[in-house]
């Protein structure tokens, strides 16, 4: 009989081209996704050795970190533009599709590899992008890589990596109404620290996980970088499978059945053992907002600015200019960002316009929203939903990463308070100076209306 | 790459945990095409404050940084070790390192060492108060050595072996090249293709 193997080994040994004692285990890449940040010394890389792209048909690239989300196609800077024409440039030479500022399918890295039918289970997908364990949702093994990595891969489609570890988090319960999967996410990093995961792949399981939508799986793995783990899956089922048929590069005919043999084994065996479980209680959890400059220092927003428990919280606190015992939801905002791989979907823009509607923005408040994709955009203006964030006083924005790192004009100006469906709070993130607050799509909208951190409970 | 075998030099002690690539290179900083000129930026809104350890004049010139904990944590920004190394560092020290900086690290030639916190608790003690004290990070060794301690570390067996012989990864997968053409002939037809 064989070895009881976990998802993460099934995925981990499918990928094996040379294995030698001693040594990394040599690993095939599915498929490459590539963005204008760090990309262009990868190519320089690769054409000063005389080398070029092993597999252009295994590697997709877009334009999203720099991209301006209005004012046309044209980046607001000359650096940017020069990083976007660099990769437009050698996408041209070496044959790989772009899908480029202006064009139907551009998007975040992270939001178009999953709608096209691109991120599939059972693949090993990387990025040189620490969101890629956003595509782990899928049953894929897909984690970020450096731009070293970026050459290596691009030259022979393949990367060496030492074994990592196993951990399990097995969350079970019905989510209470008001409590979402960016939730599930920001309360297990709270409890575990942002480091806890490094080192390991780490399987999301029990019966929380099953009820997410592929939309909120997503949103759980995208942020398993924020806790430190090496890569997120779900194991894919038929939430999934429903997902992706007839998605442009899905499998069609029998191919579609082939592979949906295969993805119905993408599963831990009963008798696989992790290196750590963790179990979480989705009952018992609430609406998390986070206080500090990091992801992990995070609370329910029925709670209060905690006392500093170390040099980290009291630089965090003397940041974000918050005292201890402030209750959460007293603290003003002055900017709203919903956007961001983390939470661009369809299904967020949902969520929060589910929240706005018939309401109107505080007037204090500036606030956005940043579609993950053009095609997200586009499928929300044919339901309406620009409408409805129009009327509440948003600005719809084009598709793109803007203020979740600010490399374009989207930025905080130093002091501004923001409350944002991003992943990350650290110092400066959104702009130099600027305060985060990462929250979930109904508790930003929430923000936005009211001016201030609020329970979304207390408005629908 | 150059080979590395040992860096010897004195310590900037920066006693901070969990410092993520953003505050080691800020966004604005990525975007240059090129892989150096990266140093003028390290720590950029940081260094704003006078008072900021790498501001000091007695730590000019430090070759080893110690660090705390989680050090490199968040975005993948290989940016974040070109900065290091183009400001003059040639290793880092800390109790852990977050995954993607420390293979980015290996990539660039900066030699990243974990030691245990009590260890690297006296270094950054050591150079608070002596910034003139020197180490070794010897790499053959394995060893951090000062005036009377010598620490030892464990590193990644192949990553120390690429490290010493200023191997170039690229060239040394290359040479699997029959292998990888194997696996590709077994991959089964109906995995995407962009073409």
């Amino acid at each position: 009989m064989n070895t009881p193997r976990t998802l993460g080994q099934k995925l981990w040994d499918s990928h094996v081209v040379r294995s030698k004692p001693g040594e990394p285990d040599l690993l095939y890449v599915d498929l490459h996704l590539v963005h204008e940040v760090t990309s262009p010394q990868a190519f320089e890389g690769l054409r000063l050795a005389g080398r070029s792209v092993r597999r252009p048909d295994l590697t997709v690239a877009t334009m999203d970190h720099n991209v301006p989300t209005r004012g046309g196609a044209r980046a607001a800077d000359e650096l940017s533009r020069k990083q976007m024409e660099t990769l437009a440039e050698n996408c041209r030479r070496e044959g790989i599709p772009l899908h480029q500022i202006g064009s139907r399918r551009q998007g975040i890295v992270h939001v178009i590899g999953p709608e096209l039918g691109l991120t599939q289970p059972g693949m090993l997908i990387v990025c040189g992008d620490s969101h890629t364990s956003t595509h782990g949702a899928f049953g894929a093994l897909a984690f970020g890589i450096g731009t070293s990595e970026v050459e290596l891969v691009l030259a022979t489609q393949c990367l060496p990596q030492s074994h990592a570890r196993d951990l399990a988090v097995t969350v079970e319960g019905d989510l209470p109404l008001g409590v979402t999967a960016k939730d599930v996410v920001l309360g297990l990093i709270g409890r575990t620290g942002i480091s806890f995961g490094q080192g390991h792949l780490v399987e999301y399981r029990g019966s929380t996980v099953r009820g997410l939508t592929m939309e909120g799986r997503m949103t759980v793995c995208n942020m398993s970088i924020e806790w430190g783990a090496k890569a997120g899956m779900v194991a894919p089922d038929d939430t999934t499978f429903t997902y992706l048929e007839r998605r442009p590069h899905a499998p069609r005919g029998p191919g579609w059945n082939a592979a949906l043999d295969y993805w119905r084994t993408l599963v831990t065996d009963a008798d696989a053992v992790f290196d750590h479980e963790i179990q979480l209680d989705a009952t018992q959890l609430e609406p998390h907002v986070t206080w500090g400059t990091n992801p992990g220092q995070v609370a329910p927003v029925t709670g209060r600015v905690p006392e500093p428990r170390s040099d980290t919280d009291a630089r965090a606190l003397r940041y974000m200019d918050l005292r201890p015992g402030t209750a959460l939801a007293d603290i003003a905002i002055d900017r709203v960002f919903i956007g961001s791989c983390t939470n661009a979907r369809l299904e967020d823009l949902r969520a929060a316009a589910l929240v706005i509607a018939g309401k109107h923005v505080h007037p204090k408040v500036r606030a956005m929203v940043v579609p993950g994709s053009t095609t997200v955009k586009r499928a929300a203006e044919d339901e309406g939903l620009d409408a409805v964030f129009k009327a509440a006083g948003f600005e719809w924005r084009n598709a793109g990463c803007s203020m979740c790192l600010g490399m374009n004009p989207d930025i905080l100006a130093p002091g501004e308070r923001c409350a944002s469906t991003s992943n990350r709070n650290f110092e400066g993130r959104q702009g130099a100076g600027g305060r985060t607050h990462l929250m979930s799509p109904p508790m930003a909208a929430a923000a936005a209306v009211t001016g201030h951190l609020v329970d979304v409970r207390e408005l629908i | 790459m150059q080979p590395v075998k040992h860096v010897q030099g004195r310590m900037a002690p920066l006693d901070r945990a969990d410092v993520d690539t953003d505050q080691i290179i800020p966004k604005q900083f990525l975007k240059r095409i090129e892989r150096t000129g990266y140093g003028p930026f390290l720590f950029y809104d940081w260094r704003q404050a006078d008072d900021f350890v790498l501001n000091r004049p007695e730590h000019q010139g430090a070759s080893v940084l110690v660090t705390g904990e989680n050090f490199g944590c968040g975005s993948s920004r290989e940016h974040a070790p070109w900065a290091i190394r183009d400001a003059g560092f040639r290793a880092i020290i800390a109790p852990s390192f977050a995954d993607i900086f420390r293979a980015n690290c290996f990539k660039t030639g900066l030699l990243s060492v974990t030691l245990p916190d009590s260890q690297v608790r006296h270094l950054i003690d050591l150079a608070s108060e002596d910034a003139a004290a020197e180490v070794t990070v010897d790499l053959e060794a394995q060893q951090v050595r000062g005036d009377g301690f010598s620490y030892r570390f464990e590193i990644d067996a192949f990553a120390r072996e690429c490290l010493l012989g200023g191997l170039d990864e690229i060239g040394l997968v290359e040479r699997h090249q029959p292998a990888i053409a194997a696996y590709e002939s077994r991959r089964a037809a109906w995995l995407p293709t962009v073409r």
